[in-house]
């Protein structure tokens, strides 16, 4: 069952002519693992915002269509209700973390505590929560004194504690190292396993084809493809758009040229793919006639 | 402009050690990535490039500056340094003032500032959006504008955090021509990067830090290779690295011409 359901939505901010989201039509099943893929500028962030519902309660202006998520209509909802269903992550966490706790393990109490739940419960979560993200090391420390990444996985965890159904994330390990990224991927596609909805921006394609179940490509604040990583980000649509793509992707599409890759095979997306279709030796590829080539 | 790094210590108030006996030289013209998992004190080194942080011990020499010896605003003419988060350092009302306000404050004639300004803009491709308010542009080209008012007080010197965090590829590649630029001009460019495919095709010398400690410093091919030793500071080789590996070819690749360069072979 759709747990997101998008219907036409069309969002303008305050004050500025054009619309930022343009008739988005989107729906996202339980436990479903979505990317948001695009140029900056795209409409990303805005979507992001629409769904953690922002939109149009923050940030007012004008939102045509229909958000809903659990069966809940945003617009006839009060944010305090939505809330319960949708956590976000911010894509800058300076912009996220309170600045009323003094400690990260606070910080990443302070939703449940603004929820009500009984201390010893809240306790217990948090530490589960410190010890998924890897951040057990800083629980004590005061979420200022941290790296950009590190207060990435600060306020990633703040949200993740909240066990939300519907979780967003806007570029969650823009400042992350690189294996701090695939691990914090990892952990997001162990939470879509147990059932919960996830649905990032992100640039980092890699990843992206490596944990992601769908991807959706926005461009001009429209969706411009979507479907499965392997058919969405092989698409010549992509590059010709300004949207970044693996370098697998890349480099096999130029190997094509010297017939270095072999014809027959779908254009690789992860490591592995390249690695198999790259093996494949000369002797190994079929030949055009093999192909059904004249 | 030569840097010298001597066996730099820095604690924080607070306690947390994050450089732990740095000692580094690069020359005049080089360009260097630094890499390194997230609080492995990056930034920390970098920000006494200028005097913005004092070694707790050890020194470090630009020229014959001694930054401990040298005013913040003075080491300004010789090292430029582009924060990771432009909204940290832009504040004028327009992008013209903005990129003019460094070379201005090194007293630089009105004739040079100009040209200066015309030239940083024309590299970072902001030549059209003069006029406008930085916060009226994207984060993408906010970062541009970073960029720029740093081009324009033309040192020897530029460091760059982090400037492809959250950029699309068309930014990134943009990115990537002033660094090249820069390059052929002769400057010396230090960019901080968790991007490692962008420091792959953009860097020569690649530095990697591990808690506060120099764990690889060498030419790219040779540090990127070694992913078993970058694990330990949470690195991953760029894209075609890994891919060359576990194709078994005998030397490293790091970019899409070498890579197959090599699988011509």
């Amino acid at each position: 069952m759709a747990i997101v359901n998008l219907q036409n939505v069309t969002y303008k901010y305050p004050l500025t002519e054009a619309p930022v989201l343009s008739n988005i039509n989107l729906e996202v099943k339980e436990g479903e693992f979505v990317a948001i893929i695009g140029p900056n500028g795209a409409g990303k962030s805005t979507l992001c915002y629409t769904l953690a519902g922002f939109i149009p309660h923050f940030f007012k202006g004008e939102l045509e269509g229909k958000v809903e998520v659990a069966g809940v209509d945003l617009k006839s909802s009060a944010l305090n209700e939505w809330v319960r269903n949708v956590g976000l992550a911010f894509q800058n966490p300076f912009n996220q973390i309170s600045g009323a706790k003094y400690t990260v393990f606070e910080e990443i109490a302070f939703g449940l505590e603004n929820q009500g739940v009984p201390r010893d419960e809240m306790n217990q979560r948090v530490d589960q929560a410190l010890t998924m993200t890897g951040i057990r090391d800083l629980a004590d420390r005061s979420p200022y004194s941290l790296s950009g990444g590190q207060q990435q996985r600060v306020a990633l965890t703040s949200i993740l504690v909240m066990q939300p159904k519907l979780l967003v994330l806007d570029e969650p390990t823009s400042q992350m190292d690189p294996i701090g990224t695939r691990e914090v991927f990892g952990v997001i596609r162990q939470m879509a396993a147990r059932g919960m909805t996830v649905i990032m921006a992100e640039h980092k394609i890699e990843w992206i084809a490596e944990f992601a179940d769908r991807v959706v490509a926005l461009k001009d604040g429209r969706i411009l493809l979507q479907g499965t990583p392997a058919d969405v980000l092989t698409s010549r649509l992509l590059s010709e758009n300004g949207f970044g793509i693996s370098r697998y992707t890349s480099t096999a599409r130029e190997a094509l040229k010297y017939d270095l890759w072999p014809k027959h095979l779908h254009l690789p997306v992860t490591l592995q793919e390249a690695v198999d279709g790259f093996n494949l030796t000369p002797a190994s590829r079929p030949s055009p006639k093999e192909r059904g080539e004249r | 402009m030569k840097i010298e790094i001597k066996d730099l210590h820095y604690t924080y108030p607070g306690g947390v050690e994050a450089l732990c006996g740095i000692s580094m030289t690069i020359d005049s013209g080089e360009q260097v990535a630094m890499v390194g998992q997230n609080g492995s004190g990056k930034t920390t080194l970098v920000k006494h490039l200028n005097g913005l942080l004092q070694p707790t011990s050890g020194c470090v020499l630009i020229g014959d500056w001694d930054t401990k010896k040298v005013a913040v605003a003075k080491l300004a003419a010789r090292v430029g340094y582009v924060f990771q988060n432009p909204d940290e350092q832009l504040f004028s009302s327009n992008v013209g003032i903005e990129v003019a306000f460094g070379p201005r404050n090194l007293g630089y004639s009105a004739e040079k500032i100009d040209a200066l300004v015309k030239d940083a803009l024309a590299l970072t491709k902001l030549s059209d959006k003069t006029g406008t308010n930085p916060y009226d542009l994207s984060p993408t080209w906010r970062k541009m504008v970073a960029l720029a008012s740093i081009i324009s007080m033309d040192t020897d010197i530029l460091v760059f955090d982090e400037p492809t965090t959250g950029q699309d590829a068309l930014s990134v590649g943009r990115i990537a021509h002033v660094v090249a630029e820069l390059k052929k001009r002769g400057k010396t460019v230090i960019t901080i990067t968790h991007d490692i495919d962008f420091c792959a095709e953009n860097f020569e010398r690649v530095v990697a830090l591990s808690k506060g400690k120099i764990l690889l410093d060498g030419p790219a091919n040779e540090v990127l290779g070694k992913g078993d030793v970058l694990a330990q500071t949470y690195v991953d080789p760029p894209q075609l690295t890994r891919l060359g590996q576990r194709m078994g070819l005998t030397e490293t690749v790091r970019n899409q011409e070498e890579f197959l360069a090599a699988l011509k072979k």
